[in-house]
């Protein structure tokens, strides 16, 4: 399967996504779902460049497939600190100007923009999966925690 | 991503950004428009026509630069989002929060 290994860093985040979007644009996906993968994913890696890694530097890897559908598949790993990003609530999306908090709105992009996603610690990773078809569903269906990719 | 000041109309001072606001690009965004605002501009459009791609850490600095315009009792109107932009902001519920005008046209006469 194709992956890639970055060090964990925000100077690394153009070409983890280029990677995924490079998939995206040879399975013919819409330029507008491309950049809601984008969107997805960033907010994965941030999130891991900013919190997986405190008291040390640690990769990410990023597997990327298209099975029929078409399906775009990621798994992302981090040799982190144990972390289900799933678990973030979600943000008060009506609150006003001045009591508005950006924290979980990365999350909620990622469940929005995601048909499916699952979250598993694997020895001493986290992996995070997710699957998007070539329109967005809405918000994730369904959620899988634990266990191995079907 | 590119920031350029284009000049102002009906007082308004106007800004055009393009390409893509990321975790990398936003924080640049933030401090031009807060050098802009510390300058004494108050009364802010921002022509997002060419912004092709935006995440939550550009929804963050938007989000400080209407802080800083409100603050200081000035306008912020942003216009012309493309559909995976408007959509961002849709999901996020950031249209209800910070006026968002079809065109750079329609900003303009925002009261």
């Amino acid at each position: 399967m194709p992956e890639t290994t970055a060090p964990a860093r925000m100077a690394h985040l153009k070409r983890l996504i280029q990677f995924v979007s490079g998939h995206a644009e040879r399975a013919h996906f819409p330029v507008h779902r491309i950049r809601e993968i984008e969107l997805a994913l960033e907010e994965i890696l941030v999130n891991i460049f900013s919190y997986a890694y405190p008291d040390a530097t640690g990769d990410v890897t990023v597997t990327c497939r298209v099975e029929d559908g078409p399906r775009l598949i990621l798994e992302i790993f981090d040799t982190g600190i144990p972390f289900n990003i799933l678990d973030v609530p979600d943000p008060n999306l009506t609150a006003g100007i001045h009591e508005r908090q950006i924290g979980g709105l990365g999350v909620y992009f990622i469940k929005m923009m995601a048909d499916e996603a699952w979250y598993r610690r694997e020895g001493d990773r986290n992996v995070l999966g997710l699957i998007f078809g070539r329109h967005r569903k809405g918000a994730v269906k369904k959620e899988r925690v634990g266990g191995v990719q079907e | 991503m590119e920031i350029e000041s284009t000049g102002k109309e009906n007082e308004r001072f106007i800004i055009t950004v393009k390409g893509r606001m990321d975790a990398v690009t936003a924080p640049e965004f933030e401090t031009r428009l807060l050098e802009w605002i510390n300058g004494g501009e108050t009364q802010i459009i921002v022509d997002l026509a060419g912004l092709e791609y935006i995440s939550s850490a550009g929804l963050r600095s938007i989000l400080t630069v209407a802080k800083n315009i409100k603050a200081k009792q000035g306008k912020f109107v942003l216009c012309s989002l493309r559909d995976t932009v408007k959509e961002v902001f849709e999901i996020s519920g950031f249209s209800t929060i910070i006026p968002v005008c079809e065109s750079l046209t329609a900003a303009v006469e925002v009261r």
